[in-house]
């Protein structure tokens, strides 16, 4: 069995630049860090592959190249292995042609086509673009069912036993690997490097694959590959013209909330 | 093309939304509106939902699609789609529409923009413009597709109102059949559990009031409910406080939890991280109450009181109970 994991590399603050030409953003090499629920991917990988004997688990990220120390960063977290995908023209893609890629490197990874008993996690969202598509879409160009905000994931044999967390409850599902699946930060808690994890990343290879080795041409990837295009970025008024109180004995603060509600028609 | 959504049978509200959106802009393009429902017995909302502004219902009615599942669901509608061919197609950025439009859009080989608070049709060459949020919602960006077809989006809930019932308007509901195949499956819907630790979850309410670090303890933490019960609200929680497993998961509102808009939003000892106003900051009211003036939440507050919770909170627990007590006794 091989578990994958789509991994992001996302800014660590919320302090990013917009390149307002393309309306792409700007990323740069510092202060990056693995998306919080790849983080939770990443770790419940970990945790199934250590239930199945000779299970293997594969991080893999398209990004600049500085995507490698998110990547290295997985391994120090237990990955078996890594890959890159990494080129100028990946740049600008948007989360079809992002889905493209993956799914292509993931099926090369695989020799040729997924494996009976592989399974696809990856974070529900990234906290920068924040889509939640590129699991669904991964799954969709890839033929294979997807349970997505998924808590808890049981295997049995070679099916899965997903529980999702929906609007009103959860729900859970059932289906046979090969699989996607997207989690929630409620699956787990990520784990810590290990001592082991960490010598290996600092030494293993992480091979970078680019557009020709996946078969792709520049109508695919990129911001050519990408069928949506941002055409404006601002930064949202978010100024409320607020109104403050100080709290002290007289009571006044709470009636002129009180009077405030009212106002707006809430009680 | 709207996507009628179904939960446990019936039509939910944000179907409204979304057709409301819809109305503004086939006007806009003078084309007609049609809106999709997927599900067992639906056909019984088709007079409503042309009420609300569509032209068109299309209902696709068979016991595989009882409940919401990925592959019947995305096979069927982009069927459709390709039968129908719309210029656009909207569903609602709720766990159903993230989850079956993506899949859709990647099958017709179109582009997609999640979680839409803006929708509008450029007047120029009349492609629908997609205005999201992005970076916890410090950066808005406007999305076009300018070639691929259908232009897809998935749109917040409660970022826009419904249009009321119309008794006058009228429409054409179209009952879809397809052959059995196409709702097959290998995915099994084994479970259902209702959440029972809120009447209203979180996104649906009108009233959200939700509780930080700053009430020190689980036992606090029942102010927090206390007001949310006065005021017909749902309970929310910033990340601490779920992560001190004071309430459970769906009471998260923030990046890692869930984004709401609702009329109310009440903030009670929350200081207001990035993380946290990315799932409230775009709620039509925020008050909030923290005893540090320098709180970030007071940044997106229309009302705020800066004191001590533990003094600002009963005492406006106590308010609220007197003044629907005066109220009861007047009408009594």
């Amino acid at each position: 069995m091989r578990i994958y994991v789509l991994l992001k590399q996302v800014p660590g603050t919320s302090d990013v630049k917009m390149d307002e030409e393309t309306g792409t953003m700007v990323r740069t090499e510092h202060k990056n860090v693995i998306n919080p629920l790849d983080e939770n991917a990443l770790a419940e990988a970990i945790r199934l592959r250590d239930t199945i004997p000779q299970a293997k688990v594969t991080a893999i990220s398209m990004g600049p190249l500085h995507a490698q120390k998110a990547l290295r960063e997985a391994i120090a977290l237990g990955a078996d292995d890594a890959v890159l995908l990494s080129h100028k023209h990946f740049g600008g893609s948007d989360t079809l042609a992002t889905g493209k890629a993956l799914a292509q490197a993931l099926v090369n990874l695989a020799g040729g086509s997924l494996g009976p008993d592989d399974l696809i996690l990856c974070g529900e969202r990234a906290t920068d673009g924040e889509t939640g598509q590129v699991g669904p879409m991964v799954s969709a160009i890839l033929d294979v069912p997807v349970v997505t905000y998924v808590r808890k994931i049981v295997l049995e044999g070679r099916h899965i036993v997903a529980e999702r967390v929906v609007e009103e409850g959860t729900e859970v599902v059932r289906l046979p690997l090969p699989a996607v699946i997207t989690v929630v930060k409620d699956i787990n808690q990520p784990g810590f490097p290990t001592l082991a994890g960490k010598l290996k990343a600092k030494t293993c290879d992480i091979p970078v694959l680019i557009p020709d080795d996946l078969g792709l041409s520049r109508d695919d990837i990129g911001l050519s590959g990408s069928p949506t295009r941002v055409v404006k970025i601002f930064r949202p008024k978010l100024s409320r013209d607020t109104v403050i109180h100080q709290q002290d004995t007289s009571g006044v603060a709470v009636d002129a909330l009180l009077d405030f509600l009212e106002e707006r028609g809430v009680i | 093309m709207v996507l009628g959504e179904q939960r446990d049978g019936v039509l939910h509200p944000v179907t409204f939304e979304l057709l409301a959106r819809g109305r503004e802009l086939s006007d806009k393009l003078g084309e007609a509106l049609s809106c999709v429902v997927l599900g067992c017995g639906m056909e019984r909302f088709a007079e409503e939902i042309i009420q609300r502004g569509a032209d068109i219902v299309y209902i696709v009615d068979n016991p595989m699609l009882r409940r919401f599942l990925p592959r019947p669901y995305s096979t069927v509608l982009a069927r459709l789609m390709k039968e129908v061919k719309p210029e656009i197609v909207l569903a609602a950025a709720t766990t159903q529409g993230r989850t079956i439009l993506p899949v859709v859009a990647a099958k017709l080989n179109t582009g997609l923009t999640a979680d839409c608070t803006g929708l509008d049709i450029d007047p120029v060459d009349r492609t629908l413009l997609q205005t999201r949020p992005a970076i916890g919602g410090n950066v808005m960006a406007t999305i076009k597709t300018p070639v691929a077809r259908p232009q897809m989006a998935t749109v917040r809930p409660k970022s826009q109102k419904p249009l009321p019932p119309d008794k006058t308007r009228c429409g054409q509901v179209v009952l879809k059949t397809y052959e059995s195949g196409i709702f097959e499956t290998c995915e099994e819907l084994v479970d259902v559990v209702k959440d029972r630790t809120q009447d209203v979850n979180v996104q649906d309410a009108d009233i959200v009031v939700s509780g930080g670090k700053g009430l020190k303890s689980r036992d606090n933490f029942r102010m927090v409910e206390e007001l949310a019960e006065l005021l017909g609200a749902a309970v929310g929680a910033t990340r601490d406080v779920v992560d001190l497993g004071w309430v459970s998961y769906p009471h998260q509102i923030g990046l890692s939890g869930r984004t709401v808009s609702p009329k109310l939003y009440v903030a009670i000892g929350i200081s207001g991280s990035v993380q946290h106003l990315a799932g409230m900051q775009t709620s039509e009211t925020v008050v909030a109450i923290n005893k540090d003036r320098d709180a970030q939440i007071f940044k997106v507050a229309d009302f705020g009181i800066i004191g001590d919770l533990f003094e600002v909170v009963p005492e406006l627990i106590s308010k609220l109970k007197e003044r629907s007590n005066t109220k009861a006794g007047r009408e009594g």
